[in-house]
């Protein structure tokens, strides 16, 4: 597998500029001719699918949900970031990219991340144009907050929903292409291969999950924006739907994936409260700018809150962290509450929690100050937990949010499939080993309205217009494979329901892979989810058949995909053997904190299939440090 | 806790008029249903027990789990989402019901909306709507500074306001005409208190109710349904704002002759 990231020479100010420049261009009356495939409609591949739209190609767009609108970009809560240096606090491209490549503790790559800092300007002017209602102060412009990982304030945000208001302004210009005729939208259509004619990309097979008929589009390029895998954990943030399938697919068609052990863990969520848990929710880390985060200072302290005096609370964020207190990046914040609750000082019933409490604020802002800022969160909290937050502290705990790693792509965006490209959450390529608060906007948009639609052109320039109609031999085959497989699983005809399995990977997933890791935890993990995955084709249990709707079929694909992926994941942890951002391995750590070992793992880990059954290959995107010099991340 | 559920069943798409037709109500019970269950969970309880009995399974739209994607909808009991106000019926916990409580779930009737399966709807005429009219024509490039227009803050909290419509159609459910008109309220109060909305602001009007037209949503008669059953509690002002928008626009309204760009060398 070649690893070329082919990032433009000269200084990193200028790299951007260069590519853009040396791009061949499609010239208008040629784009028309072309056809786009997009898979996923939320911020990266709605903005994708509208953008290249409005230049003149033909787009295809898939959604698996019953509408673009409801793609889990919607659910992003606290902000974006863009370093517009609107508060005059010393903000700047420059420092934007300086944080993100440290907070990221040095496992991204450069070029990629200081393209992301200078597009996300364009990013907040392009949203307010489309009707995007940020938050705004009483002289009329935009407001802005804090995040974790940063101490200036550039985040744009809108109450305690800035994903879903950026999100409909992706979707607003996605549904005027609609309108227009220049997109054919399909949603309730699920992406379940990718069909590749001379060893480039050039069609999706898909499952109407409506009528159930398995079909495929053909294209000239594809374009892969389907989120991560953080699902993998059963227990996560993501929507019910997200999953791995559209990326796993991709891989065993040979697009290398990369770092998949970089998983976040989000600080602050609300604690599980049983088994019959079906998802974690949530609470936006914009509340760490006026909640601060406690537990007793003694083991095993049962007394309610309100009856344990300051002295005998420990803020530990503030303690641990004095220069960005409770602003700590998720890592480190997730890191800490674990290690109280290890110390037996967590919180509630199941002593898995920490206090995020708001009353010093309410008492200093006051009450209605507080419910401007985050009444949304707080009343969601108030359902989920039947608490009152403005009465008592919030209990929270951190929970698997998001994902790093994804398939490999150079600074283009195309992975190592010829014609493919990949967008947003779903490709590896600018947060590095931990991604900073308010930067999943900003990457999928930046990706889908500003670098897509100008890199694509490099590839299409290069391809004969309709050079490829779906009645290729490929196509058929895809089809046919994709279809056995729906017939063997339905087949099986076991005892076990899908969540069942699902449930079962997800406790390995976090008990030998979650918050911290080591080498027998990751060596057993191996050995039990191709177990697992063996009972899976076994004694799996789906009712119902291929036709129509079955949503225990759609979510049997996805498992099955997650059983074999889980395991690279595992794989992936094992391999890396240092601590760096959210992949903590016990090893390696300075009392706590994690500690990289730069001479041997300054790299993208790459993975490539080899067949079912066979041990994929490590390959290595060498990471090099030009511009922010490798160091010791510190918060202190 | 128990409960007795009487859940919608249909196995196929709605085809006759009368929708009785082609489903039917089929009684389950659940005898461990803990309170701290959302109601989507309690329902995820029920299909794990349908499968292991071999029973297709209730099929339901949902997707995130906490209200904010749009994708669940059922009425319970008759009311959309359930008995909370202001709540998705994801977010409704199962300690808003009684021990030993009779809930009937039935998915969103309304002719624009029709069933595929058991609960789940079809409700790409939102989307169709949308796609009339209700966004802001600028194209990804290169506009303006973001601060460059200054937008009162009243203003952008009116149109925050209406923008926070998750587009799950419970307001449709919840009117007896099966009206949309909070829904396309929303969509032209949210553009009509932004400046960069304005320019639009009588074509989206008159597209916008076009649009609802065919696609066969029925007319607001002032019954206040629709906010009552919004979990996003989308204000009925929204509701004038488009009557008074729609209203203008049909005044304004003059045969504007297009020139045509080609034809000066």
């Amino acid at each position: 597998m070649k690893l070329d990231a082919r990032i433009p020479s000269g200084p990193i100010q200028k790299k951007w500029d260069e590519r853009r420049f040396e791009t061949k261009l499609v010239n208008p009356a040629n784009k028309r001719k072309y056809k786009v495939l997009v898979v996923g409609s939320g911020l990266a591949g709605a903005a994708a699918a509208a953008s290249l739209a409005e230049l003149g190609y033909q787009v295809e767009c898939f959604c698996f949900q019953d509408s673009p609108r409801r793609a889990h970009s919607i659910a992003a809560q606290g902000g974006i970031n863009a370093a517009k240096n609107y508060r005059n606090d010393g903000d700047s491209i420059w420092r934007l990219f300086y944080d993100t490549v440290k907070g990221g503790d040095f496992r991204a790559r450069e070029a990629n991340v200081y393209r992301l800092a200078q597009l996300s300007v364009n990013i907040i002017d392009q949203a307010v144009a489309a009707g995007v209602p940020f938050a705004r102060d009483y002289g009329g412009l935009l407001d802005n907050r804090s995040f974790g990982g940063a101490q200036v304030s550039r985040t744009f945000y809108a109450r305690g929903q800035t994903g879903q208001q950026l999100l409909l302004g992706a979707y607003a210009s996605l549904s005027r292409q609609i309108g227009l005729k220049a997109v054919k939208m399909f949603s309730r259509t699920e992406m379940l291969d990718v069909v590749l004619v001379d060893g480039h990309a050039k069609g999706i097979v898909v499952r109407d999950l409506v009528t159930g008929e398995v079909r495929a589009h053909a294209g000239d390029a594809v374009v892969l924006a389907t989120g991560g895998y953080g699902n993998v954990f059963y227990l996560s943030t993501n929507a019910k739907g997200c999953n791995v399938t559209a990326t796993w697919r991709a891989y065993k068609r040979g697009a290398g994936f990369a770092n998949p052990c970089y998983t976040q863990i989000h600080p602050t969520c609300i604690p599980v409260s049983g088994d019959h848990q079906s998802k974690l929710t949530l609470m936006s880390e914009s509340l760490r700018n006026d909640g601060r985060v406690w537990v007793p200072k003694k083991p095993g302290d049962k007394r309610k809150a309100a009856e344990i005096p300051d002295d005998e609370r420990d803020y530990y964020l503030e303690r641990k962290y004095p220069s960005f207190g409770n602003l700590a990046p998720r890592d480190i914040a997730s890191r800490a509450a674990k290690q109280v609750c290890d110390e037996g000082r967590g919180i509630g019933d199941t002593g898995l929690g920490v206090y995020l409490d708001f009353r010093d604020s309410i008492q200093r802002l006051g009450r209605d100050a507080i419910a401007g800022k985050y009444g949304n969160l707080f009343h969601m909290y108030a359902k989920i937990t039947a608490e009152d937050p403005y009465a008592q502290p919030m209990r929270i705990f951190p929970a698997v949010h998001y994902t790093m790693g994804g398939l490999w792509v150079d600074y283009d965006l195309m992975s190592t499939i010829p014609g493919m490209f990949v967008l947003g959450e779903a490709n590896f390529s600018d947060h590095g080993a931990n991604r900073l608060g308010a930067s999943a906007l900003m990457q999928g948009l930046a990706d889908g309205y500003f670098v897509i639609p100008y890199t694509i052109a490099g590839y299409l320039a290069g391809q004969k217009a309709g050079s490829v109609q779906g009645n290729r031999p490929e196509f058929a085959k895809a089809i046919g494979e994709v279809a056995a497989m729906q017939k063997k699983l339905l087949g099986i005809q076991g005892k076990r329901t899908v969540d069942d399995f699902h449930k079962a990977l997800g406790k390995i997933m976090w008990g030998r892979c979650g918050m911290a890791r080591n080498e027998q935890g990751l060596q057993q993990a191996l050995q039990e989810i191709p177990a697992l995955r063996d009972e899976f084709w076994r004694d799996v249990r789906i009712v119902g058949g291929e036709a129509g709707i079955n949503q225990s079929l759609e979510k049997a694909g996805r498992v099955a995909d997650f059983l074999e992926f889980g395991e690279l994941l595992c794989r992936d942890a094992k391999e890396r053997r240092e601590s760096c951002g959210g992949h903590f391995r016990e090893e390696w750590q300075d009392d706590g904190e994690a500690r990289r070992d730069d001479d041997k793992f300054c790299h993208a880990a790459v993975w490539e299939y080899q067949g079912p059954g066979k041990t994929p290959t490590r390959h290595q995107e060498p990471l090099t440090f030009e511009n922010v010099h490798l160091a010791v991340r510190s918060y202190k | 806790m128990k409960v007795t559920l009487n859940i919608w069943r249909q196995s196929k798409a709605s085809t006759k008029a009368d929708f009785r037709q082609d489903g039917k109500l089929v009684r389950y019970q659940l005898d461990h249903v803990s309170p701290d269950m959302s109601f989507l969970e309690m329902l995820d309880v029920l299909n794990e027990q349908l499968t292991q009995q071999g029973e297709e399974p209730v099929a339901f739209d949902h997707d995130c789990r906490e209200g904010i994607c749009g994708s669940c909808g059922v009425a319970i009991d008759g009311v959309p989402h359930g008995p909370e106000r202001g709540t998705t019926a994801c977010q409704l916990h199962m300690r808003s019901f009684q021990d030993g409580a009779v809930i009937t779930v039935e998915p969103w009737r309304a002719a624009a909306f029709p069933v595929l399966k058991d609960l789940v709807v079809d409700r790409s005429a939102f989307d169709r709507v949308v796609q009339a009219g209700a966004f802001i024509s600028v194209n990804t490039g290169a506009p303006q500074d973001a601060n460059a227009i200054p937008v009162p803050k009243a203003d952008a909290d009116r149109a925050f306001d209406a923008a926070t419509c998750i587009g799950c159609g419970a307001c449709v459910a919840a009117c007896k005409n099966a009206s949309a008109m909070l829904f396309v309220g929303a969509k032209v109060s949210h553009f009509v208190h932004l400046p960069q909305g304005r320019v639009e602001r009588d074509q989206r009007a008159r597209n916008l109710v076009a649009a609802m037209d065919r696609e066969g949503f029925g007319n607001c008669t002032n019954q206040y349904e629709c906010e009552a059953a919004c979990p996003k509690e989308i204000p009925v002002r929204v509701i004038a704002e488009l009557n008074r928008e729609f209203v203008r626009a049909k005044v304004r309204e003059e045969p504007v002759v297009d020139k045509g760009r080609g034809g000066d060398g």
